[in-house]
């Protein structure tokens, strides 16, 4: 969509992104394919010790899709399936009423459940933490697992809630005014991580609340 | 949308957008924890001046699934027998603080004269022969389910038509979501105007059922004979009733294996519908059941949880 191909991608280790023109993409495909890699084999390290029974759930939209990537990368490393489902947490949302009624995404059980296991909540940006708060809400109604752990692709600070991420992707200091974007070739039509200026800021952002 | 009072308040994609909710809401039917937050602190007060039991109980186990207080007044207990008004009876509930009105009425038109009086969001749950919006909005959420998208789909909708707001919510309903409607009914059952909605009209059932008349039959939907029509002098007998617009068992094998049969309740058995089309695998009477309550939390959900913001349909969740 907006495309991280237009404009030549950063190297990665940039730590204060700048929106030159309002969009700066500040991972590239190539990134985003190697961060999702390197979690991937921390996420393995944990649950090698747990027997692998463990499963992720995606925060719908991007979260969704992100964990089918992170679990297909675990399976081609360590040789082990990983059950994938998606929690949608609209209804646990505590800005419902104030941003108005919102369309239902899936919530998806992963295969076996989620009781007494050990379940990697997935999102593509931690923020406020404010819908990692909801997803934990949504998660009691699914079930009790034995231990809940966050992965994140991008984590770009400015926490309202107590909440860390176990696995993040990419540090991305920004200011709050800021928007960042995951894009996902599934979603999206290709990856990248955009941080846009709020003046150059058009399109509905992720990442705002 | 800040009321439900005619299935005509709906668009396509505002009716479309309720379905998918509801297909959400009815996920957790199947949990065992059957309890979701988002109308905490609501009350929803069931103002019933009719008798219900299904449309109550499943407007009350929606509103409580969804967390709100949901309180039921019945005409029987109420102040209305004691002589108040139906316009005082209203204010008094509506003021207590009520974020919702549920109402069913005998008169047509009654629930939307309550909702010009007061503040909150009002659900018409039936009124008199007028409407009844939800139970279209379930009638196309089971046809949904069964069929696919419903463009171009062909719907026979057979009995009282004239007294009956089901079939006039789901004539209204089923063509903005694209279907095409055929209404049956002896001559004295089909209202006068029936000329100007948007359906054709047979008053033969036998040759809509096999396609001859309107063309191939995607669904049927039966509707109840009510017993206090029958001396009425709008048919002799119950019996010619059967014969001539009953779902016999001979006219359920008319129909293709997919073709699926609705009946809103309470049925009739060996009147408008025989029990081998009432238990057949084509019926989709308890999937209505068990969709109404879907569809209904979706009503209320879009009515009452963004504090009477226009819904929005594209906005995406910020992380």
């Amino acid at each position: 969509m907006t495309g991280s191909a237009r404009v030549p991608a950063p190297h990665p280790g940039v730590s204060g992104p700048t929106a030159v023109g309002g969009v700066a993409p500040v991972l590239g495909p190539a990134e985003v394919g190697r961060i999702v890699d390197r979690m991937a084999h921390q996420v393995i390290e944990t649950i090698a010790k747990l027997d692998f029974d463990a499963a992720l759930l995606g925060i719908p939209t991007r979260g969704v899709p992100l964990a089918r990537r992170l679990a297909e990368r675990i399976e081609v490393f360590s040789g082990v399936p990983i059950a994938v489902g998606s929690l949608d947490i609209t209804l646990f949302r505590d800005d419902l009423r104030l941003r108005g009624v919102r369309p239902l995404n899936d919530t998806v059980e992963p295969e076996g459940g989620v009781d007494g296991r050990t379940v990697i909540l997935v999102d593509d940006v931690l923020f406020s933490g404010r819908s990692v708060r909801a997803a934990l809400d949504a998660l009691t109604e699914l079930g009790r697992p034995r231990a809940v752990q966050l992965a994140v692709l991008v984590d770009r600070g400015h926490r309202q809630l107590p909440i860390r991420a176990d696995y993040v992707g990419k540090n991305l200091p920004t200011n709050a005014a800021q928007s960042v974007r995951v894009h996902l070739a599934e979603i999206d039509g290709s990856d990248g991580v955009i941080v846009t200026d709020p003046a150059a800021d058009s399109v509905p952002a992720h990442g705002e609340a | 949308m800040r009321n439900l009072l005619s299935a005509a308040d709906l668009d396509r994609d505002e009716a479309t957008a309720i379905l998918d909710t509801a297909e959400r809401m009815h996920a957790i039917q199947t949990r065992q924890t059957k309890k979701l937050p988002p109308l905490r602190g609501r009350t929803v007060v069931n103002l019933f001046f009719e008798d219900s039991t299904r449309t109550r109980s499943s407007f009350e186990i929606a509103g409580k699934w969804l967390s709100a207080d949901v309180i039921n007044v019945s005409a029987k207990g109420s102040s209305l027998s004691k002589g108040e008004s139906l316009r005082d009876t209203v204010l008094t509930v509506a003021a207590m603080g009520v974020d919702a009105l549920v109402v069913r009425h005998n008169a047509s038109g009654a629930v939307q004269r309550i909702s010009e009086w007061v503040e909150c969001p009002v659900v018409n749950a039936g009124d008199g022969t007028h409407e009844h919006p939800t139970q279209a909005l379930l009638d196309a959420y089971t046809l949904r389910r069964r069929l696919g998208p419903l463009d171009e789909r062909h719907v026979v909708i057979v009995g009282d038509i004239t007294h009956s707001r089901v079939a006039r919510s789901n004539v209204l309903l089923l063509t903005t979501l694209g279907a095409r409607v055929t209404l049956v009914a002896p001559p004295t059952l089909m209202p006068p105007a029936v000329g100007a909605w948007a359906c054709t009209t047979s008053w033969e059932l036998d040759p809509v059922l096999s396609g001859k008349a309107h063309g191939d039959v995607d669904a049927v939907m039966m509707l109840r004979v009510q017993r206090e029509r029958m001396t009425g002098g709008y048919f002799p007998t119950a019996r010619e009733y059967a014969v001539g617009y009953g779902l016999s068992p001979a006219r359920v094998e008319m129909l293709g294996d997919d073709v699926p049969v609705l009946h809103p309740g309470p049925m009739n058995r060996g009147l408008e519908i025989s029990s081998a089309a009432a238990d057949g695998l084509r019926s989709a009477v308890l999937e209505q059941v068990q969709a109404g309550v879907a569809v209904r939390m979706a009503v209320l959900y879009r009515l009452l949880a963004g504090a009477g913001e226009p819904a929005t349909g594209l906005e995406e969740s910020p992380s």
